[in-house]
């Protein structure tokens, strides 16, 4: 019996049947990789916010958590302003050419309006929430600290454009968040849907 | 008929009925009261079966903590409270769960070691060895997991700063984050994901590789500190001649192991459960806070050599992959092992000063490396984390030309009286 079995034959239908199985292995798969995606819910979350700035004083700043991160919304002095314009030298990315935010962002105060600055409070190297060290000379960072941002985990530091400092862990300048004016005194953060270029 | 040759229980008694069945007598010879192991194995041979011991504790205590934790951001830092403070022994289940995470990388660390020290890796053993690391990859991942589920602040953080990591991976780093997380932070559903894969995933997949790691330990069977075979060597029957029967006298030597282990351990767990933040970091009394960083995130302590290496390694090319990079490949370079020693003896008995210092370099590399990893990046830590993660890859790197250098000493064939 054995003597007559075409091997070739056997082979080629034994490889054909297991890769048409491994195929719908594959496709079984689908399911329980996408499973993993964000869900309806956590996408429905994760919707645009507003955020109401009428009462923010100048140099002040203002925290609200969107999709669980801190979004920032910092109104900045003249003085302040200043330091922005100042602080080139010690930046890795002062123009904002490696790092992320909407095109009405990528500018020297990298804000829609230079007084309002809206961004992530997101450290771009792993993660941490940066802290405000506005002072300048603020002696918890160095004693020539012009003033701006310090994550307490690696020693990030950026200016008061979260402008990324030269030799520190984090690769590029915090994330600027899509976000438009719905007012004067309200604005949108997730979506910049209503803004009039 | 029939019946007769399957062992009724006029024949061979339950035992023999069994028998029949089941290879029960078969297996424990196998395994335990006919597993010949070298006569020589010494003090450094006892955390392998520590490590079990560590590892059963810890499934029964995790099933209990499984009773009355609640896997949610909502309720899951309460109801750890509530396991501390209402639940009957609650304190004590928590304490030895937390506590034995901490004593497993220890035996772990050392077992692994006792590797290094006599070879362990080498032919015919690199499967035991890929065994073994697969289960440190393993145990790894459960740890991370386990340190959300408390919902602790820096449970919080250490989860972020990880998964964070996946997304310095260019192109597809930011989805890949956000798969793991399922949502667009560490969020309730990324708690309630990491309790299943802490609970049943990794346990899971650990006891099928340590059957494993075991089943190919008693098929080449055991090395012992001269790095020689005893199965070279066998009388009429067949039985190793510097062979000793595995029970009673390794269970014995175990059982008094365990017994010091014991010791030590329950010090821990009823003096010091935090042993001074090490084994329970401060931060993660307070519940997480997406919004606060805690001023100084640190992992625990047996993650902090890679963790210092992930710092060491400074930004280019406007990403940050790179010590990610570095700090995978610390733990991966470790599958290597068995094919880039090129020494011509196992044991460090018989090899000469460039062995022997190598060794020694790696161990502070690693020592040095975790003390780094607890401090803030500043002052000397940066400096000494670069110099010590150069070290660390330069003992792997350099081992197929450094272990073949210098003077060897004769391995002896049998294993004997006054051999050392």
């Amino acid at each position: 019996m054995s003597a007559d079995v075409d091997q070739g034959r056997r082979r080629l239908l034994v490889t054909a049947t297991a890769l048409t199985g491994a195929v719908g292995a594959g496709f079984a798969l689908t399911p329980f990789v996408a499973s993993w995606e964000p869900s309806a819910r956590a996408k429905a979350l994760g919707a645009p916010i507003e955020i109401d700035i009428s009462k923010l004083e100048p140099g002040a700043m203002l925290k609200v958590e969107w999709r669980g991160k801190p979004v920032w919304v910092l109104r900045r002095t003249p003085e302040m302003l200043k330091e922005v314009d100042q602080a080139k030298p010690f930046l890795l990315d002062p123009e904002s050419l490696g790092s992320v935010q909407p095109a009405y962002a990528k500018n020297e105060t990298r804000a829609l309006k230079p007084e309002y600055f809206v961004v992530l409070g997101v450290c771009t190297h792993l993660g941490c929430s940066p802290m405000e060290k506005f002072q300048p000379g603020d002696v918890t960072v160095s004693a020539d600290w012009p003033g701006g941002f310090y994550c307490p985990c690696h020693g990030s530091k950026f200016d008061l454009a979260g402008r990324v400092w030269k030799s520190v862990p984090a690769p590029s300048n915090l994330t600027v968040p899509p976000y438009s004016f719905v007012s004067d005194r309200r604005i949108v953060v997730g979506t910049d849907a209503t803004h009039a270029a | 008929m029939g019946n007769e040759s399957y062992g009724t229980t006029a024949s061979g008694g339950l035992w023999g009925w069994i028998n029949a069945r089941f290879p029960l007598d078969k297996m424990l010879k196998q395994h335990v009261t006919e597993y010949y192991a070298p006569k020589n194995i010494n003090t450094w041979y006892l955390f392998g079966s520590l490590s079990l011991v560590v590892l059963a504790m810890q499934l029964v205590t995790g099933i209990y903590l499984t009773m009355s934790y609640k896997p949610a951001a909502a309720e899951a830092f309460a109801s750890v409270e509530y396991i501390m403070r209402d639940v009957e022994w609650g304190w004590l289940i928590r304490y030895l769960h937390s506590t034995g995470a901490s004593a497993f990388f220890i035996v772990v660390y050392l077992h692994m070691f006792r590797g290094l020290l006599y070879g362990s890796y080498r032919a015919p053993r690199e499967l035991i060895w890929i065994f073994g690391m697969l289960i440190y990859l393993a145990l790894m991942a459960e740890g991370f997991f386990g340190y959300l589920l408390p919902w602790g602040n820096m449970s919080y953080w250490g989860a972020q700063v990880i998964v964070s990591l996946f997304g310095t991976i260019p192109v597809i780093g930011d989805a890949l984050s956000e798969w793991i997380k399922g949502d667009y932070f560490i969020s309730d559903i990324t708690l309630n994901r990491f309790f299943a894969l802490h609970v049943v995933a990794i346990p899971l997949i650990m006891v099928f590789l340590v059957v494993a790691h075991i089943l190919a330990l008693h098929e080449v069977g055991s090395g012992n500190p001269d790095g020689t075979e005893i199965k070279k060597h066998k009388d009429a029957n067949g039985i190793p001649l510097d062979g000793m029967k595995f029970h009673p006298y390794c269970t014995v030597e175990d059982i008094l192991a365990l017994a010091v282990f014991l010791l030590v351990f329950c010090g821990v767990v009823f003096f010091a459960p935090a042993l001074g933040g090490l084994f329970l970091e401060p931060p993660n009394f307070e519940i997480a806070n997406p919004m606060q960083t805690p001023p100084h995130i640190a992992p625990v302590w047996y993650y902090t050599p890679f963790y210092a290496m992930l710092r060491a390694v400074p930004s280019f090319f406007g990403t940050q992959v790179w010590g990610v990079l570095v700090m995978f490949g610390a733990i991966l370079i470790l599958f290597f092992l068995p094919w880039l020693d090129r020494s011509p003896v196992k044991s460090i008995r018989y090899k000469g000063w460039i062995a022997k210092l190598a060794l020694a370099l790696f161990a502070v590399s690693f020592v040095v490396l975790a003390y780094c990893g607890m401090k803030p990046p500043s002052g000397i830590f940066p400096l000494l984390a670069r110099i010590f993660t150069t070290v660390y890859f330069a003992f792997f790197l350099l081992m197929p030309w450094w272990s073949r250098m210098g003077s060897f000493k004769p391995v002896p064939d049998r294993v004997g009286r006054n051999a050392h």
